[in-house]
């Protein structure tokens, strides 16, 4: 019975680590496309933001600089998009697939001029840290991998993951600054015509989903694991891109995909780890083939913000 | 009418001129509006009236010009400007946020908050009922825009502008999409503005409506300034002859013509619209030829649906639907336009019944292209088809000429001419007109109906769907009226007042 809660636990502890990347992504993908433009690029975000993080964790010796300059790394990213797309009104997919070489690209060229032509950081000397232990020492609180430690001494970027989701819903849903960028990204000519900022609204958002997506990157690569290689981002960003539409382009239905994808991931680990016979291979598809099973059979149709992918032209003045 | 203070000018634009590259809009055109006065600006479309009126609003910046408000010369950059100086403008495709209620689409832009800039909500709710108290202009702040009627959404718009403090309202063709109830409703609306001392410019080209609530009228044509007049003072016809630079004639001119053999037989058809509802439902009808069967009632009892059937463009639920003794009712669109030869002009011109982005020559050849002498073996042979559209141009007088412009690049009426000179060429035996004449002026609707009357006095079927009585009332030889999905009038043309149809459309019964 014992071992049986434990199980659990593990499943759950591993769920909310692997979905917090996800989330980080996910609902800077929520922010970006309720303001109308879509950002198929978080998956390059990403996976710059992962590279970034490990390296300045690995030279500052400062896991949280990492953290912070990861956001940076996928806003800068961000920034490009939003020049291409809302000042030049590219093609929004097409921008969105050059910011996914770019970011892969940036990071593997850096990587090889840093860390003597590897494609893969070294270890960190420190992780972002577990909040419990370090507010109440290691141990103390819960007891050392019984239930509640497994489940709830998390990484700080777990807790930092859920309370950006409530942030998210707050100003999307309670603030003036959400119901304009929801305007935009619904029916941008009529927010125009009321005087709001298309252009600076736009701007905010798809620069914020950068950041968004560079964080999620730092948590794989400084918390999950504890450093950047090149397959350690290996269509994570696509998936945050499916949670969000899975969704519905909220933030609280995010968190929910993002966590059923998790979960799947949870479960091919635990599966592995006590040894179920198959292949591993194998069970390393199971999260995505979760993940297409569920959004095929659940999701059904859900509506996008209206003016998604159109350009706004804003016209002779 | 009697509000109008004749001591202040609100709005005066003198000499305004627009251009855009080498074509000039609007060429020195001169406008004046009094505190309290509902002036029409009038014009054919494409004269230059919404681009106007773009200028005053800040959407456009004129490239020559005064503008005064309240007796000072400004230069409105943008739409927030204008709203500084108090100008609103309802623009004729509303602007409003779907998913987003009426209260949030009001404030949307100037929105009151708490702390922290959370909205506050309930204090938006409160000024949107206080402001619809104020000017009998009934909405429910919490509902959802989608949900509500297209004349409900009107007034959203009109509330957006006075929770702006406007003062002068700019309303583009307000009544264009509106029923008849809508626009008493609206009239009484602009009445209660006036007497707050508001002035409005109402923007259309219906000559009807101006003389209903205008007090003065600036007409414009091509561009140019023509006249201002004071609306009590002159005819329908004169303004008609002034904006359109011609006499109009407005009675439909029909010679007697003895009613033909049926041509079409629909049996208790039952059609169902995209949500599942039974949009048509045991709709019964005979069509003979030499006749036009005028369909009347309120826009959604099922018109679209009745048509999107008959085209084949719609699965029949049940019931049937005849041409002569031949079954039809599931036949493909290519079979029912060239087996069976009826055709249509859709309601919507620029979904249904062109492809914008094809040039004029394109859009004539839809429905024939596959054929000699369009095309042989799957080639098209585009010597055939110009010569066919400039022949088409020149009967049907499609301007401008050159066929090889884009469609979407016509006005409103000569993209009509196009479908109909399509449909007219391919000569069928039955021809469907669903709201034919919508957004179209006075010299555009002339020629639709000249048209549909031809057809008839040929022998051919005409069904006419339109959401206009007066229309149906010049037009139809009998007319049925919709209600519901099914006909539950049917009037001969000459018997036919438009009390007794209005009764009908509504549900009641004769």
């Amino acid at each position: 019975m014992e071992t049986f809660v434990n199980d659990i636990a593990f499943i759950i502890g591993t769920t909310l680590m692997y979905s917090t990347p996800l989330i980080f992504a996910a609902v800077g993908g929520v922010i970006t496309e309720r303001s109308g433009i879509i950002n198929i690029g978080l998956e390059g975000m990403m996976y710059f933001g992962a590279f970034v993080g490990a390296a300045v964790a690995y030279f500052s010796g400062d896991p949280w600089l990492g953290f912070f300059c990861a956001g940076l790394a996928g806003a800068s990213l961000g920034l490009l998009h939003a020049i291409a797309t809302v000042s030049f009104s590219a093609e929004q997919i097409v921008s969105g697939i050059a910011m996914n070489f770019l970011g892969v690209g940036f990071a593997l060229f850096i990587s090889r001029l840093v860390f003597d032509g590897a494609t893969q950081t070294l270890t960190v000397p420190k992780k972002i840290p577990l909040p419990l232990d370090f507010l109440f020492g290691e141990g103390k609180l819960f007891a050392s991998s019984g239930f509640m430690d497994l489940v709830f001494n998390r990484f700080a970027t777990v807790y930092l993951a859920f309370i950006l989701v409530f942030v998210a819903w707050f100003v999307l849903y309670k603030t003036s600054l959400g119901m304009r960028l929801r305007a935009v990204g619904e029916h941008p000519e009529a927010a125009d015509s009321l005087g709001i900022s298309v252009f600076k609204i736009r701007y905010g958002a798809v620069i914020t989903s950068g950041f968004l997506a560079g964080l999620g990157g730092a948590a794989m690569s400084i918390a999950v694991v504890s450093r950047f290689s090149n397959t350690l981002i290996s269509g994570h960003g696509f998936i945050a891109l499916a949670a969000m539409i899975f969704g519905k382009w909220k933030p609280q239905g995010a968190l929910l995909a993002c966590l059923i994808f998790g979960g799947a991931k949870g479960l091919e680990i635990y599966m592995g780890a006590k040894g179920v016979p198959i292949p591993s291979g194998l069970l390393a598809t199971l999260p995505y083939v979760l993940t297409i099973v569920i959004l095929v059979g659940w999701v059904g149709r859900s509506q996008p913000p209206a003016s998604i992918g159109k350009i706004f032209d804003k016209g002779e003045n | 009418m009697t509000s109008v203070d004749f001591s202040h000018k609100t709005v005066e634009m003198i000499d305004v001129v627009k251009k855009f590259g080498d074509f000039t809009a609007n060429d020195r055109i001169s406008l004046t509006v009094h505190r309290g006065e509902v002036h029409a600006l009038l014009g054919e479309n494409g004269a230059g009236k919404t681009t106007l009126m773009n200028c005053l609003y800040g959407l456009y910046r004129p490239t020559e010009g005064v503008i005064r408000v309240n007796g000072e010369d400004v230069v409105i950059s943008d739409p927030n400007v204008a709203i500084g100086h108090g100008i609103g403008m309802v623009h004729q495709h509303f602007k409003l946020v779907e998913p987003f209620t009426v209260a949030e689409n009001i404030v949307l832009g100037r929105e009151p908050t708490k702390t922290l800039g959370r909205l506050d909500m309930a204090e938006a709710e409160r000024q949107v009922a206080e402001i619809s108290e104020r000017y009998g202009l009934s909405v429910d702040p919490q509902a959802l825009i989608q949900d509500i009627s297209v004349g409900s959404q009107q007034r959203v718009e009109i509330l957006k502008a006075l929770y702006r403090g406007a003062e002068i309202l700019i309303l583009d063709e307000p009544t264009a999409v509106l029923t008849p109830s809508e626009i008493k409703e609206l009239i009484t609306i602009i009445d209660n503005l006036t007497s707050e001392g508001k002035s409005i410019i109402i923007i259309t080209h219906k000559l009807h409506e101006i003389k209903l609530v205008a007090d003065y009228c600036t007409i414009i044509r091509r561009g140019t300034f023509i006249d201002r007049v004071e609306v009590a003072k002159v005819s329908e016809q004169e303004l008609a002859a002034k904006m359109v630079g011609r006499d109009v004639s407005f009675s439909v001119s029909k010679s007697e013509v003895v009613q033909g053999d049926r041509a079409l037989t629909v049996d208790n058809l039952v059609v169902r619209d995209n949500r599942g509802i039974a949009a048509v439902n045991g709709l019964d009808l005979q069509l003979y030829h030499s006749e036009i069967l005028g369909i009347a009632g309120v826009d959604g009892n099922g018109q679209s649906q009745l048509v999107e059937a008959l085209m084949g463009l719609r699965q029949v639920e049940s019931g049937r639907i005849l041409l002569k003794d031949h079954d039809i009712t599931h036949a493909t669109p290519r079979q029912i336009i060239g087996d069976h030869h009826i055709c249509s002009i859709p309601e919507d011109r620029q979904k249904r019944g062109l492809v914008l982005e094809f040039d004029v020559a394109e859009n004539l050849i839809l429905e024939t292209y596959m054929r000699p002498p369009f095309s042989r073996r799957g080639v098209l042979d585009n010597g055939e088809i110009y010569r066919f559209a400039d022949h088409c141009a020149e009967t049907f007088d499609i301007r401008p000429r050159n066929t090889g412009l884009q469609a979407k690049s016509l006005s409103g009426g000569n993209q009509q001419k196009v479908i109909i000179a399509r449909e007219v060429s391919n000569n069928p035996d039955i021809l469907v007109a669903s709201q034919p004449t919508r957004g179209l002026d006075v010299g555009a609707i002339e020629y639709v109906h000249k048209a549909l009357i031809e057809q008839r006095d040929n022998g051919k079927a005409v069904l006419l769907i339109s959401f206009e009585l007066d229309e149906i009332i010049n037009v139809a030889d009998r007319i049925a009226v919709i209600f519901e999905g099914r006909i539950i009038g049917i009037l001969d043309g000459d018997e036919a007042d438009e009390n007794r149809i209005g009764l009908l459309m509504a549900g009641g019964s004769a």
